[in-house]
């Protein structure tokens, strides 16, 4: 899932300041899970935000909501009048929640509440980490199931690195050597081998690094027919 | 001129917290009238959201009163009221306000003596702190 950190609270007090009437607007998809923009998040960062109001002696109105997924139009279409009816919306949802509202509505303000940081994992509750970066070349089934790109410092193809000491990495003590975890891994799954075999250089163009990337399904895509009998309907 | 009463707002556990309060009125201790008594199931039931609510509402001062860490009737909801309150105190100092103004206790069923002098010190707290902002009311 994406896992984000809501930005620091004076911060969002500052961008929203020139501002009197803000929508902030949660997500309840990973952004919820990860502890940063769900509902009771909203209602923290609205709450906090009218007390530290009321501390400097400005006045702003303040509303939050939640919609389901705030990176699909639809459900964002849902709440319009409530978007397009404030000054500004604060999206509590990933950089694409925020970029979706934004494009949905491109003469309205819409500000980042938090920080997108990675696609991660919950490894205990509080506690996430990143295990994919996304870059549209999976080959995790050639290194144990972990992957060397997001979880090595130097997202080594074929490691260790000399870094690598009793199974922490040398950027960090406190993070686990992903290619000592790969070792281990292939040593329980009796593949060992995998681990000797020399992995050509990456192609990038599938990642970030090929620019901005969008991916089609053509048989799910709608006919200009279609298109036009769905927007009938609404 | 009248001078104002501080509001501060303490969430008391079922358990030991409220034992600790009716135990301490039972035997004759007396507590400031600024404090309002909001009995919950549990420390571990009170959120952040509540706690930033009653700041929220004009309360000066509030804390959360829940069982002894090692002696909690529903085992850990006393470690979980100590993690929400410290939260709660992060997001205050962000926001520029005193972190005094909100506390953690923990008490025994017996101490008797303890609520009374928790109430005096969260008073103390709100008179020297005042109001949040300006005005006497959010």
């Amino acid at each position: 899932m994406i896992v984000a950190k809501r930005k620091p609270l004076n911060e969002i007090a500052e961008m929203l300041v020139p501002y009197n009437k803000v929508t902030v607007i949660g997500c309840r998809s990973c952004v919820a899970i990860c502890l940063a923009g769900g509902e009771k998040e909203v209602k923290m960062l609205v709450s906090a935000l009218k007390i530290k109001n009321r501390k400097e002696g400005r006045k702003q109105e303040f509303e939050g909501f939640v919609v389901e997924r705030q990176c699909e139009k639809e459900w964002v279409q849902e709440v319009q009048d409530k978007i397009l009816g404030s000054d500004i919306t604060l999206s509590m949802a990933c950089s694409l929640g925020a970029q979706t509202i934004g494009d949905l509505y491109p003469t309205h303000l819409t500000f980042p509440g938090l920080n997108t940081g990675m696609f991660g994992v919950p490894e205990e509750q509080g506690v996430w980490s990143e295990k994919c970066v996304g870059c549209g070349d999976c080959i995790i089934h050639t290194t144990g199931g972990i992957c060397p790109i997001s979880r090595c410092a130097k997202s080594m193809l074929n490691g260790p690195c000399g870094g690598s000491a009793n199974g922490k990495c040398e950027v960090n003590l406190d993070i686990d050597c992903a290619w000592s975890a790969i070792y281990d891994r292939l040593k329980l799954q009796n593949r060992l081998d995998l681990i000797e075999k020399i992995t050509p250089a990456k192609d990038w163009s599938t990642s970030h690094s090929g620019g901005r990337r969008t991916y089609v399904r053509e048989d799910a895509k709608l006919t200009p027919h279609q298109k036009k009998g769905k927007e009938g309907v609404q | 001129m009248v001078e104002r009463k501080p509001k501060i707002v303490g969430f008391c556990c079922e358990r030991h917290g409220m034992d600790a309060v009716v135990l301490s009125a039972r035997s004759g201790k007396q507590y400031d009238a600024s404090v309002r008594v909001v009995q919950v199931p549990c420390a571990g039931r009170v959120d952040g959201i509540h706690l930033l609510k009653a700041f929220e509402d004009g309360a000066d001062a509030v804390f959360v009163l829940g069982c002894l860490e090692k002696n909690c009737y529903y085992d850990t909801g006393s470690i979980e009221g100590r993690k929400r309150v410290d939260y709660v105190k992060q997001m205050l100092m962000e926001a520029g306000i005193e972190k005094e103004r909100i506390e953690m206790f923990n008490a025994a069923s017996s101490n008797v003596w303890m609520f009374p002098e928790i109430a005096s010190k969260m008073v103390e707290v709100a008179r020297k702190l005042g109001p949040i902002g300006r005005g006497e009311k959010p």
